[in-house]
């Protein structure tokens, strides 16, 4: 039941970035690859060209676009333009009917009749290994209903055209016509805790460690920088914690209490030094992010949740939720220079390690 | 409430324990503080070795002592010429032992160097015949030390002597067995660190390439790599699975289970058939692998499988039952086997292609020559060292029945050379044709020396003396002792601190449940199935106790200790150097064990 406008995370059609944005086909990869990804749909490419291609939308935006000057006045006012003229575009029935249609099956197949998505960009050029693009288009959450979907889908698709997604376009010499962008509708997970998880050690590109860093409800306040995570070491070989750094998390992310959108609250005091994953919890991250490395062939940076609902309708047995995985950017790059340790085996070698002074 | 510590005290300072007053004679004036070394010595920082001495040392007991350090220092500093390391100086301080590495001089270094590479490369070179022939050099050793024997002195000599022109007497043999004892002591302790110090560093120079590929990789990773699955020093306690099983399945396995098993029921079995099958099987495995110590080796009161069948009769009715509720007894060595290399694979696929060169290169290296230092101890300290225990408590009974002192084991209240003269005594005396001097001056010395043993044994003694030095960087101290800076932090820290206990994660993953603190091997009774042990060491000889615990936790001893080793190898969580938890953690208490962070929580 999949148009040329939707596909199902675990639709067994063939996808490919093309259509999809990066963000999307790791979700479908890792699906297919049995992670406990949340369930939920892509609104493809081709649906926002659909969109750019009725009332001469393309062209419009083409032509504010002309001439464009990185001066953040002249930017502001183009971009704000751009997205009005996206937003009030009407978008095409057969989407708009397919995006309906996509949500009403998630609906079903997760037994609710409106369950909150959330709703994030999935562009062509973002979660690639050489630009993260991180965070420059605007991701909507504790979305209901297919209405609000789509209005969604539209800001999302607008959000291309962001300031900063202007301004980081400009100063990186990429071009600013010819975007494309999926959209990404995926359940909500209600998290108790949530965070982010990278392959490599940051603080030295060490690829035998796993770092993990968590904190109380959604993880926007993190991603935001708001609120310091916890952070836990972890050995990829053995599964085994060697440090854990536990910080004050003052503030959370919850659903707001009429179950649209999102509330910020003050954590109680007595919450806020305690960790906010089990040593069980950390251990399980970590083997889906060592999963989601093994899945690509190169180290991952990964989002998850710890359900607060374990066993929803929808649930595969795990707690932990893959909300999305991407190749990590920094120490791909770098090469790492770990400190000198003796050459071969032997007496000669192990004589260079007697005589190194202290360890 | 005490504050923290900056130093441990001097031993000059420090006051005999009541009624332990002139201890420091019972042993040889070289081995303990004198005034006037005081200045040389209290420059010194000293461990306690609680790992291998965890109690007093009886005065004779110190011949192993000293003979071990003294091979141990000959090889490094004499043989190998490790460049940067001497030997292992000790003291006794109040019945304990405790150590300090001497480092060799910084000019020396260079010319060592050169030495080693030649000396030492020779033995890596050629490790695996040069091994073949220390197996024979130490069983010639042990047969030698079985052909001693100390008899009673007969009233005249044989006739047949006087025809053969001997002209010896049998004071003779007895004088000349107990030289002999002690020479094949001295030579089977040689014999012991003649690899061992290669098999460490081997051990070493792979241990700090991962540490510095991977900084915060965890010891236990490490050492998961390198040690063997099967291994001789595991094979006595194979044998007594194995003996557990033949029992059920020749059915007579009821005998077994009887309350207090020991040599009558082997006499029960021997008038059934099929229980003479099951002896069959028994004297098979009794002669070499029965020549295992409750203990460590190293103390005169060690009690061997070989001379108290209670011992293993009382595992193999543990195994019995507990085959008897469906429960495999087998080691999981396919398991481990894969485990171990899947641990191995993953490291090696993270490094780059000519670090995994080197990584593979050392690991071979480490795990060719890393088996002898878990092996080495079933042939030394429990075969050898057996038999020399259980010939120098023959010696003490025959003086004993000769009056010199009350109990039979009183011996071990001498030094070896008071011991060499209460044997000229008995020799001149048969002689002459006189009394000993010996019936009227022991037996008053040794109860004397045998309440001031008692004395010392009463006393919480001192983790360390003098002041620490900033860092422990010494890395054979950190693998062997657990002594780390962090180690002697937490030994400064006020007694009697709250809350939990961290130590080294020596074994991974996480149990709960009743600590029973077991001080000695005889109290392994005590141990109820699902308890977790918590003891201030471990020796390898409690391995079929693992069998019913559920996680491990001892005071001292690092990622390498005996207590780690048999951990990791039977799947038990365990955290070793903990400091205090045997003193801490009353029996009874119900504790928490994370042997993958090393941590133990006090519960309720």
């Amino acid at each position: 039941m999949n148009s040329p406008y939707t596909l199902a995370f675990d639709s067994s059609a063939e996808a490919g970035t093309s259509r999809l944005g990066g963000k999307c086909t790791a979700l479908i990869v890792m699906t297919r690859a049995g992670a406990p990804v949340p369930p939920g749909f892509v609104v493809t490419m081709d649906a926002f060209e659909a969109l750019l291609d009725r009332g001469g939308l393309r062209r419009a935006v083409d032509t504010a676009l002309a001439g464009l000057v990185a001066d953040p006045g002249a930017v502001a006012a183009r971009g704000a333009e751009i997205r009005c003229m996206v937003i009030d575009q009407p978008v095409p029935s057969p989407v708009a009917s397919a995006v309906t249609a996509a949500y009403e099956e998630l609906c079903r197949a997760v037994g609710c009749p409106d369950v909150a998505v959330a709703v994030r960009s999935s562009a062509e050029m973002e979660d690639l290994t050489e630009a993260s693009c991180a965070g420059q288009f605007d991701t909507f959450l504790w979305i209901r209903g297919a209405e609000a979907v789509l209005g969604a889908v539209r800001r999302c698709w607008a959000s291309l055209w962001t300031d900063r997604a202007i301004i980081y376009r400009a100063a990186r010499g990429l071009p600013q016509t010819g975007l494309h962008m999926a959209v990404g509708v995926q359940q909500m997970v209600d998290a108790r805790t949530s965070g982010a998880a990278v392959t490599v050690n940051p603080a030295d590109g060490d690829p035998s460690k796993i770092r993990v860093e968590a904190i109380w409800g959604l993880g926007q306040l993190m991603v935001s920088g708001e609120v310091t995570p916890d952070a836990y070491l972890v050995d990829k070989v053995l599964l085994s914690t060697v440090r854990t750094t536990v910080s004050p998390k003052h503030q959370e992310l919850v659903p707001a209490p009429d179950g649209h959108g999102l509330a910020r609250r003050v954590v109680e005091e007595g919450r806020q030094q305690v960790p906010c994953l089990t040593q069980g919890e950390v251990v399980e991250i970590a083997r889906l992010a060592k999963t989601a490395e093994r899945q690509y062939g190169c180290p991952q940076d990964i989002e998850w949740a710890v359900d607060k609902h374990p066993n929803g309708s929808t649930d595969t047995g795990a707690t932990v939720r893959l909300l999305q995985t991407r190749p990590e950017t920094v120490w791909s790059r770098r090469p790492r220079t770990p400190a000198r340790a003796s050459h071969g085996a032997g007496v000669s070698s192990i004589l260079e390690t007697l005589l190194r002074p202290g360890r | 409430m005490t504050v923290s510590r900056t130093a441990f005290p001097s031993p000059y300072e420090m006051t005999a324990p009541a009624a332990a007053e002139g201890w420091e004679r019972l042993y040889p004036y070289y081995m303990v503080f004198q005034p006037w070394r005081r200045a040389a010595e209290e420059e010194r920082f000293w461990f306690r070795d609680s790992q291998h001495w965890p109690t007093v040392v009886k005065p004779f007991e110190t011949v192993v002592t000293e003979l071990a350090f003294k091979g141990q220092g000959q090889f490094n500093t004499r043989h190998f010429v490790v460049p940067p390391a001497y030997g292992v100086t000790f003291r006794i301080h109040q019945g304990y032992v405790y150590l300090s590495p001497v480092a060799a001089p910084e000019s020396r270094i260079p010319a060592r160097a050169q030495q080693f590479l030649e000396r030492a490369g020779y033995y890596y070179a050629n490790w695996d015949r040069l091994l073949e022939n220390w197996k024979g050099k130490v069983l010639g050793t042990i047969r030698e030390l079985e052909s001693i024997s100390f008899g009673e002195l007969p009233e005249v000599q044989p006739y047949e002597d006087i025809e053969a022109g001997v002209g010896l007497g049998a004071a003779d043999a007895l004088l000349g067995g107990y030289d002999r004892l002690l020479a094949l002591c001295q030579r089977a302790l040689q014999y012991h660190f003649e690899f061992l110090n290669l098999g460490y560093a081997a051990y070493l120079d792979f241990f700090q390439f991962c540490k510095q590929r991977s900084p915060e990789i965890p010891d236990q990773g490490i050492a998961a790599m390198v040690t063997g699955v099967e291994m001789e020093l595991f094979r006595p306690d194979d044998e007594l699975r194995k003996l557990a099983r033949l029992a059920v399945e020749l059915g007579v396995d009821r005998a077994l289970t009887v309350p207090d098993p020991g040599e009558h029921t082997l006499t029960a079995l021997s008038r059934e058939p099929r229980g003479r099958d099951w002896l069959d099987a028994w004297n098979a495995a009794r002669d070499p692998w029965f020549n295992f110590t409750s203990g460590n080796g190293l103390y005169s009161s060690d009690r061997y499988w070989r001379d108290t069948p209670s011992l293993p009769l009382g595992y193999v009715r543990d195994y019995i039952l507990r085959l008897r509720r469906g429960e495999a007894i087998d080691r999981r060595l396919a398991e481990l086997a894969a485990e171990r290399e899947r641990i191995t694979g993953e490291y090696a696929a993270l490094l780059d292609s000519p670090a995994r060169a080197d990584f593979e290169a050392k690991l071979g290296l480490a795990r060719q020559v890393y088996p002898y230092v878990e092996n080495h101890n079933f042939y030394i300290e429990h075969w050898t060292l057996g038999v020399f225990w259980r010939k120098a408590r023959e010696l003490s009974a025959l003086l004993h029945r000769a009056g010199f002192w009350p109990g039979a084991n009183d011996m071990f209240y001498l030094t070896r050379d008071e011991v060499r003269a209460a044997l000229f005594d008995h020799a001149s005396s048969w002689a002459i044709g006189v009394e000993p001097a010996g019936p009227g001056h022991w037996p008053a010395e040794v109860e004397r020396r045998r309440r001031i043993v008692a004395a010392l044994a009463r006393q919480h003694p001192e983790p360390a003396l003098n002041e620490p030095p900033r860092a422990i960087t010494e890395p054979f101290s950190v693998m062997l002792w657990g002594i780390t800076s962090e180690r002697i932090r937490s030994w400064l820290a006020a007694p009697g601190d709250v809350g939990d206990l961290t130590g080294m994660a020596a074994s991974p993953g996480v149990a709960e449940g009743t600590a029973r603190v077991i001080r000695s091997p005889d109290d392994l009774d005590l141990l109820q199935e699902g308890d977790i042990l918590v003891a201030p060491v471990t020796a390898p000889s409690w391995t079929p106790a693992f069998g019913k615990v559920r996680a491990t936790v001892t005071d001292i001893g690092g990622v390498m200790s005996h207590a780690a080793i048999v951990c990791r190898e039977y799947s038990l969580p365990a955290v070793t150097g903990t400091g205090s938890a045997s003193t801490r953690i009353k029996s009874g208490r119900r504790i928490r064990v994370d042997g993958t962070a090393g941590t133990v929580t006090l519960l309720d």
